[in-house]
């Protein structure tokens, strides 16, 4: 039960982090990568960053403390880079086609002519995925992983497994056919899978230098 | 047989949609006799479950600022 005393206190206890300046600006910029990444624009990921901040200023009553904070003006935005993506479905970016393009070659590799594992690209056992999860050179690794996926395969997986849209709302997000969209999401499962195996698994799971 | 190119197209496709009692049993034939496969199919989940942990800024360290200045492309 919430008494209205208690309703004060979180209503002035998120005033007070929204207004730590070192607290708003670490939030406002991983904001802006995660916007960033599947907004693929600038501009636009500003823009919902902006929005969902002023959003969670208004409704700041309704939390709980720091950790609980961040995850929800991350679900603000979550809710208005889906609008952002609604809104700009028509848009398709002919470079990002392009460039998509040299991808082809660099997955062929992981497979001989017979489309059976490469020797060196066979995927390896991860040694203990849960315990990875607890350690901060894991997500180092995973953002530099997923930063080096090209634009359209990021904003693709990004869409359906971090905003966790249905493929059917992705494809209408992206103007794809189903087909466009399982290559997409494939081509970047194969590469993250490639990624975080070799700069976090083969390291013996844990990375001393910068990815 | 199903070679690994298809088999590993077949696990990506079945994070969208099922599959049907076809591509499961070459599926399965394939999995069994392929390690490298096997792999392949149980990071499938695990991607999941790590984009999806990192989504809920489970990961404890996001915020720091140190592990954002060399990844900040925007600014």
């Amino acid at each position: 039960m919430v008494t209205d005393r208690d309703h004060k206190d979180n209503i002035q206890q998120a005033v007070n982090l929204l207004a730590d300046a070192a607290f708003l600006e670490d939030i406002r910029k991983q904001m802006i990568k995660f916007a960033m990444l599947q907004l693929g624009d600038g501009h636009l990921a500003e823009d919902a960053v902006q929005e969902a901040l002023i959003g969670a200023l208004k409704n700041a009553a309704s939390f709980g403390g720091r950790a609980a904070l961040k995850t929800w003006i991350f679900a603000i935005l979550k809710n208005k880079i889906v609008d952002t993506l609604r809104h700009k479905q028509r848009m398709v970016n002919a470079s990002s086609l392009l460039r998509e393009e040299d991808d082809d070659e660099a997955l062929s590799e992981l497979f001989d002519q017979k489309g059976f594992w490469q020797q060196d690209e066979r995927p390896v056992a991860w040694g203990n995925p849960e315990a990875s999860l607890h350690e901060s050179y894991f997500w180092r690794v995973f953002e530099a992983c997923l930063e080096r996926l090209p634009p359209k395969q990021a904003r693709a997986f990004m869409m359906r497994e971090f905003i966790e849209l249905d493929a059917d709302e992705v494809c209408v997000a992206m103007n794809l056919t189903t087909s466009n969209l399982h290559v997409l999401l494939y081509r970047a499962r194969l590469r993250l899978r490639e990624c975080i195996e070799n700069r976090w698994y083969l390291q013996g799971e844990r990375n001393d230098e910068l990815p | 047989m199903m070679n690994c190119r298809d088999a590993t197209c077949l696990m990506s496709e079945a994070q969208e949609r099922p599959l049907s009692i076809a591509e499961r049993v070459s599926l399965k034939l394939h999995v069994i006799m392929c390690s490298g496969c096997q792999n392949f199919k149980n990071q499938m989940g695990t991607l999941r479950l790590m984009t999806r942990a990192y989504a809920k800024g489970e990961t404890g360290t996001l915020i720091r600022k140190d592990n954002i200045e060399p990844m900040d492309k925007s600014s």
